[in-house]
């Protein structure tokens, strides 16, 4: 969160927060549960990263449009009403798009109102900006939570059960590590995402400063 | 709700001087704009889900029935068409047309020649997290299990889902003795569920590792609704016959 953002927010600035700067699980660590839930897979990461990125859309932009409306004593019953509404209706609706999809995702479309990735974006943002912001900050955050899910899903995928979008990759031969689409797999691979990103963002940092001193010295 | 939203047509104006006066404590909370926004809000909500439920449910139910029907060949593979028939209160097998719901129903698979290959039935029970759904085939001639399909799950993802995909798992499937006793009356060897590679006899069932609890479940369901309609389809089979 630097200054120059706060005092002149940008369209481009509020879509991209969420993807990078502000990413929603590795930069806020929210909503770990269902990312160490659904990313034992590429196909479940991208379903339930879909399925959340359009709830958490529909919810912003509905929070951002009632937020005069609301009191701010009953705030979070109206946000978890308006939320788990966006939740049924995406439950029927992918019910009636394809009984296949929903086959694979049903046990996580519940997993999605209890989402504090949702109910935190309505707190902080949508109550306080208006209906097009919020609807960018809702699309950027989603997609940046639909991304983590991918690095995930795929790394244990790929390693858990040796394919890739449930294609084989190395053949018959290679031994399945199962513990990576296990529970503790997901452990595993979330903190060497957050390690690696730490890490990165570190360097970046470092760089920068070093050449902020350079010029400012010069 | 009746008495709330009958509220609603009135203006914010008056009921809020009429309570603030009210407590001895000045707190200010204005009641009525949290009525307002609650019941509001839950109104809204509420229409929006019914209207989405109202909206999609002849289309679930049409997406249920194609699936059920592609399930029905899917586990007969060498049946050209299918018919619903009834279990009767005096034991024997009747066409059912119309609606199946909340009936004792076998689906029978006939081939080209209008032989009968074998019945499609559906069987649910308690699985890791929610109920499990599936449909089997029975082949009376054989005496097996020929054939299985995983209808509805919540099992885990990753895990427990295996049980309708894992290629080893499915081969389970394609010869499961369920031999009856001379008398017809009971099974022989009644379907169970062994560890992964330990599975040594034809009625048992070589489950998935890490998806014990689902495996063990697919069995159970498996035993209890064999145990059901072998014995009972097995001395009615021109019932099947007849209806060609």
């Amino acid at each position: 969160m630097t200054s120059a953002s706060d005092s002149l927010p940008t369209a481009t600035d509020d879509f991209l927060k969420g993807l990078w700067r502000e990413n929603p699980v590795l930069v806020q660590v929210l909503g770990t549960c269902p990312t160490l839930a659904v990313s034992n897979s590429v196909r479940n990461a991208l379903a339930m990263g879909l399925a959340t990125l359009f709830v958490l859309i529909a919810s912003n932009a509905a929070i951002a449009a009632l937020r005069k409306f609301i009191p701010s004593q009953v705030r979070m019953a109206s946000y978890i009403l308006v939320i788990a509404t966006f939740v049924s209706i995406v439950d029927y609706a992918i019910q009636a798009i394809s009984l296949d999809v929903h086959k694979a995702l049903g046990a996580f479309i519940p997993l999605i109102v209890v989402n504090c990735i949702i109910l935190g974006r309505a707190e902080a943002f949508a109550s306080k900006n208006t209906v097009g912001r919020s609807l960018l900050d809702g699309a950027g955050m989603g997609l940046g939570f639909c991304l983590t899910l991918l690095l995930l899903g795929s790394v244990r995928e790929i390693l858990g059960s040796g394919s890739l979008l449930g294609i084989e990759l190395f053949g018959p031969s290679y031994q399945d590590w199962v513990i990576m689409v296990l529970p503790s797999g997901g452990f595993f691979t979330f903190g060497f995402w957050l390690l690696f990103f730490n890490w990165w963002k570190k360097r970046r940092l470092g760089r920068a400063g070093r050449v902020a001193a350079l010029t400012g010295a010069a | 709700m009746t008495a709330s939203s009958s509220n609603l047509p009135n203006p914010p104006g008056p009921p809020t001087p009429s309570t603030t006066p009210a407590p001895p404590v000045a707190v200010r909370t204005p009641i009525w704009p949290m009525y307002r926004a609650m019941v509001g809000i839950g109104l809204a909500c509420g229409i929006l889900i019914v209207l989405a439920f109202q909206w999609t449910k002849p289309i679930i139910a049409r997406n249920r029935a194609a699936a059920l029907n592609k399930a029905i060949f899917h586990v007969l593979p060498a049946a050209k068409s299918s018919l619903t028939f009834r279990l009767e209160a005096s034991g024997s097998f009747a066409v059912l047309s119309g609606k199946a719901e909340g009936e004792k129903v076998v689906y029978a698979g006939y081939d080209a020649d209008g032989k009968l290959v074998g019945f499609a039935i559906q069987a649910q029970g308690m699985g890791y997290q929610d109920v499990i759904g599936v449909l089997y085939a029975y082949s009376p001639e054989q005496d097996a299990v020929t054939g299985f399909r995983v209808l509805e799950s919540r099992e885990t993802p990753g895990l427990g889902d295996k049980i309708d995909v894992d290629p080893g798992f499915l081969a389970n499937f394609e010869r499961l003795t369920v031999e009856l006793t001379a008398d017809l009356a009971a099974i022989v060897h009644p379907i169970e569920s062994v560890k992964h590679g330990e599975k040594t006899q034809p009625w048992q069932i070589d489950a998935i590792t890490g998806a014990t609890v689902s495996s063990v479940a697919v069995a159970k369901i498996l035993r209890e609704s064999t145990a059901f309609w072998a014995p009972k389809l097995r001395p009615h089979l021109d019932d099947f016959r007849q209806g060609r």
